[in-house]
């Protein structure tokens, strides 16, 4: 681990870059050395920039799935409990199990659970809401909302070694490096 | 989403990010507003017209919940009057909002990223103007939960077969799933007025909204389905709540509501009405707050476009409806169509006819669609004739049903009118603090129009 940092415990090294394309090659480069535990930070969605960290694939769709079911199927039995079992009305002499009047009401409720599972899979996934994280420490990361582009080396990595790290990420022609405080 | 297949090609059209913009260009312009702008006389004197206008609202409906709905002009046969009119007419100008940022994000209109962040948070201030309606109407608002399905000491449940049941849950589900598609794609924007904000009360309200968003990639990715997903969902939900609301009517069988017509004409028709909302607001934003830049003629012309082909479809909806009086051969029909057009409402359907199908036919000419002043014109006339449509449907067809004995008129009160206007006022109200306090144009997805945010596109240049 960080053996000789300047102070307290490290969260890993950050470099800066100016642009996507510097970032997207920063990061290949990065997961090709061997480092694992690495994380890439940008004011926009990035294509190819989670592949380049080697993150290929997500939840999400899976989580709206089975969100969207179970709201389908408990919309409709809700519908069919009420209007069979518990509290059936005649109406007209219709069978009481109306199916075609259920599609509705299942139909929202499929969307409703489904977009909401999107958002809060999402959130979830992501660790968010998270009040505190250690990359904010770096004064520069306030612009990672906005025009700059970061890579972040854990030094949970089993690779990582604060000297040799460093020395590799400045290899990759950063604006500046700076230790992550933790 | 996609990014690098999608730049707008170059073409002689009006680019929809003006030349010359960087990251941090669009970040400072559109974040100022929200941070550092200050607060103008005419910001602070059209918030006091506005406010005073939902203070309208407000004592129209108080004084509704101390008297009743006899407030209100409606009586049988017209028992729906405004209420209805006005629920119908706010639904359908959400609409736009939901459509510009579903239906276009999924068909990669990259023209979109300008306008979506406020044509939902219209969409949202729409739907909540159009919720005090029903409420309003039950008559007994505080027992309004009743139409939702719990277990109660009562041991009743709703009927699931009632269309007014279907609305409860078409209506409630849009505006949670707007809310939440809203929100999400404001997550990264709140991220950037939280890390450039000076104000530590400020940072702090921003940065709870933003949750700790950092912008990692594994985020990003995750980011990105979940809007491609909300968006897919949005999709159909968007097509399924004025098809729902249609069914208010169609289901019924009064003449004028009884048509298998009706969903796809009510759809357009939101659609229709929801877009000239839409630039009946951004035509004014953009010239007071300078982002000729961001919503460029390209927009506005775009949006005139869509108006012209959803018109059209209207158009068409009014023509089978008067064919269908006629080709239908029941008198019932035939004369709702006759008393469209020499009853006692004649003068609201040759105005609805004006507005809606003539009037819109000057988009086909650009010299109208690239002119602002115009444009605004337009859409406002558009915004009347979708609600005298709404005004049509509702009253005109209740007003002479089957039996002459039945006939009668609707005449709405004072009440009506505080009511309609407040909810204007409430709607304008929601809108002026909304430019102020959020970024009204979606800063990061602004980001993805510059060439620069194409990481494959811009390697290959450089080889």
């Amino acid at each position: 681990m960080s053996d000789f940092s300047s102070s307290g415990p490290v969260y890993g090294l950050m470099a800066e870059f100016d642009s996507a394309q510097e970032l997207v090659a920063a990061a290949h480069k990065t997961h090709e050395a061997g480092y694992q535990k690495i994380d890439a930070y940008s004011p926009f969605p990035i294509e190819g920039l989670a592949e380049a960290i080697g993150f290929h694939k997500n939840n999400v769709p899976l989580v709206v799935l089975i969100g969207g079911i179970i709201g389908g199927l408990s919309a409709y039995a809700l519908q069919y409990w009420v209007a069979v079992i518990t509290y059936p009305v005649n109406v007209g002499g219709r069978p009481f199990h109306s199916w075609p009047s259920f599609i509705i009401v299942t139909f929202e409720l499929t969307i409703l659970f489904g977009g909401l599972s999107s958002a809060i899979g999402m959130l979830a996934l992501n660790g968010l809401p998270m009040p505190y994280h250690p990359v904010f420490n770096v004064p520069e990361f306030a612009k990672a909302s906005e025009n700059k582009f970061f890579l972040v080396v854990f030094s949970s990595d089993p690779k990582y070694d604060a000297a040799r790290t460093r020395s590799f990420l400045s290899g990759l022609a950063p604006r500046m490096i700076a230790e992550v405080p933790s | 989403m996609a990014t690098n297949t999608q730049i707008p090609v170059a073409d002689r059209r009006v680019p929809v990010i003006a030349p010359g913009h960087t990251f941090s260009t669009i970040t400072e312009k559109i974040s100022n507003i929200v941070l550092s702008r200050p607060v103008s006389l005419g910001w602070i004197f059209g918030f006091l017209i506005v406010f005073s206008m939902m203070n309208v609202l407000m004592m129209a409906l108080g004084y509704l919940f101390i008297k009743g709905t006899g407030i209100w002009g409606i009586n049988i046969p017209i028992g729906w009057g405004f209420a209805i009119v006005n629920f119908v007419w706010w639904i359908g100008i959400g609409h736009a909002g939901t459509l510009i940022s579903a239906i276009l994000c999924l068909l990669r209109q990259t023209w979109r990223n300008s306008i979506n962040r406020f044509a939902e948070a219209m969409t949202l201030f729409a739907v909540a103007c159009a919720g005090i309606f029903p409420l309003a109407h039950t008559g007994r608002p505080w027992l309004a939960y009743w139409l939702f399905p719990y277990p109660n000491t009562m041991r009743y449940w709703p009927n699931f077969r009632s269309p007014l049941v279907w609305d409860v849950f078409a209506v409630s589900t849009y505006f949670t799933i707007s809310l939440v598609f809203w929100f999400v794609g404001l997550i990264p924007d709140l991220a950037t007025l939280r890390d450039r904000t000076e104000n530590v009360w400020v940072q702090r309200i921003y940065g709870l909204l933003a949750m700790g968003w950092r912008g990692s990639a594994r985020h990003w990715h995750r980011y990105e389905t979940a809007y491609l997903l909300l968006a897919g969902l949005a999709t159909p939900l968007v097509l399924s709540v004025h098809t729902v609301v249609s069914f208010d009517f169609a289901v019924g069988i009064v003449p004028g509501w009884h048509t298998t017509i009706f969903p796809p004409y009510f759809v357009a028709g939101a659609i229709y009405s929801g877009f000239a909302m839409v630039l009946c607001l951004a035509i004014p934003i953009r010239a007071i707050y300078g982002l000729q830049d961001f919503i460029t003629m390209r927009h506005l012309e775009n949006a005139a476009k869509v108006m012209l082909a959803t018109g059209l479809i209207v158009a068409y909806g009014y023509g089978m409806e008067a064919f269908m009086g006629w080709y239908s051969g029941s008198p019932f029909d035939s004369f709702l169509l006759w008393n469209r057009l020499h009853g006692p409402y004649r003068l609201s359907y040759m105005a609805l006819l004006g507005c809606n199908i003539l009037i819109p036919q000057v988009l086909w000419l650009k010299k109208f669609r690239v002119s602002t002043g115009w444009l605004w014109i337009i859409s406002f006339v558009v915004l009347v004739g979708m609600w005298l449509e709404r005004f049509i449907i509702v009253v005109v067809s209740l007003s002479r049903d089957f039996l002459n004995s039945s006939f009668g008129m609707y005449y709405p009160t004072k009440w009506d009118w505080m009511t309609f206007a407040g909810t204007i006022g409430m709607f304008l109200t929601a809108m002026w603090l909304f430019v102020r306090i959020l970024p009204m144009i979606s800063i990061f997805e602004l980001r993805t129009l510059l060439p620069e945010s194409h990481v494959h596109e811009a390697t290959e240049v450089k080889q």
